[in-house]
């Protein structure tokens, strides 16, 4: 069951992190970054696009995810139009995931104040 | 001012860490499992949701993506989402619902700077940083596979 395996894969990728966050003591941002490094290259390696099809959202939705969707878009590019697609598979793949936080981000931004 | 000689400072530091309460590394863990895979669940479900109309699958993962970036900024305008990462840590920063957090929250925290020194300026503390070292990553990787399948 998709549902099942997206809440289990999900929640590892999510513990994991937790983990290396309390034996480490670094800020929560370093930990953000390594997460969507790890998942790039994880999709290097041919990886995470196993995860992704075997557990959906569960791969998807982490920040791992993020890493892969860059790299299979460069991919993706390369394939289509030589080594300059690492140069624009990145931005093609991201871009809803992009400008979705750029404009959301700014508009919550603009129409909530801080509460407390 | 003199310097705190080496020993008194090697002495303090293990008296300190005896002294701090051991960190619930567990309890943590399993809050940030329960909290990351029920975002991870809610994201699915909007999937599969997509996926039914008869989009493509890259479409479909994007689109969720989207919505799961605006559900994040919107809990966070609303102010429940620093609350949920305050009670579970990573189980609520990792999923890409963090990531709109991450940028919503301190924009939000700066208005008072100004809409382009405090908002726009401030809202790629963590979420710039992620960007720019997914981007570099990925294409050291990508350039890494490409030479190696020659």
């Amino acid at each position: 069951m998709i549902f099942i395996r997206a809440f289990i894969v999900g929640g590892i990728l999510c513990a994991l992190a937790q983990v290396v966050l309390d034996s480490t003591k670094v800020n929560p941002a370093v930990i953000m970054v390594s997460a969507a490094c790890t998942g790039a290259i994880l999709s290097g390696l041919g990886l995470y696009g196993t995860l992704v099809s075997y557990a959906g959202a569960g791969a998807a939705v982490p920040l791992f995810g993020f890493g892969h969707t860059l790299v299979q878009g460069m991919m993706e590019d390369v394939a289509r139009e030589g080594w300059f697609g690492l140069f624009t598979g990145g931005f093609r793949a991201s871009s809803a995931a992009l400008t979705g936080a750029v404009v959301f981000g700014y508009l919550m931004a603009v129409l909530f104040n801080p509460k407390g | 001012m003199p310097r705190a000689n080496t020993r008194e400072k090697e002495a303090y530091r293990k008296l300190s860490i005896k002294a701090s309460p051991p960190r619930p590394i567990l309890r943590n863990a399993v809050v940030a499992f329960l909290v990351g895979g029920a975002i991870c669940l809610v994201g699915q479900i909007i999937l599969s949701w997509i996926s039914s109309t008869g989009i493509g699958r890259v479409q479909a993962l994007s689109r969720t993506q989207t919505i799961m970036v605006f559900l994040g900024a919107f809990f966070t305008g609303l102010g429940l989402y620093d609350r949920l990462g305050a009670f579970a840590g990573m189980g609520a920063a990792i999923p890409i619902t963090g990531f709109a957090n991450s940028i919503v929250s301190p924009a939000m925290e700066f208005k008072r700077e100004g809409f382009i020194l405090g908002v726009s300026a401030r809202m790629f503390q963590v979420a710039g940083p992620v960007i720019v070292y997914s981007f570099v990553a990925s294409l050291a990787v990508s350039s890494a596979v490409l030479i190696l399948a020659r």
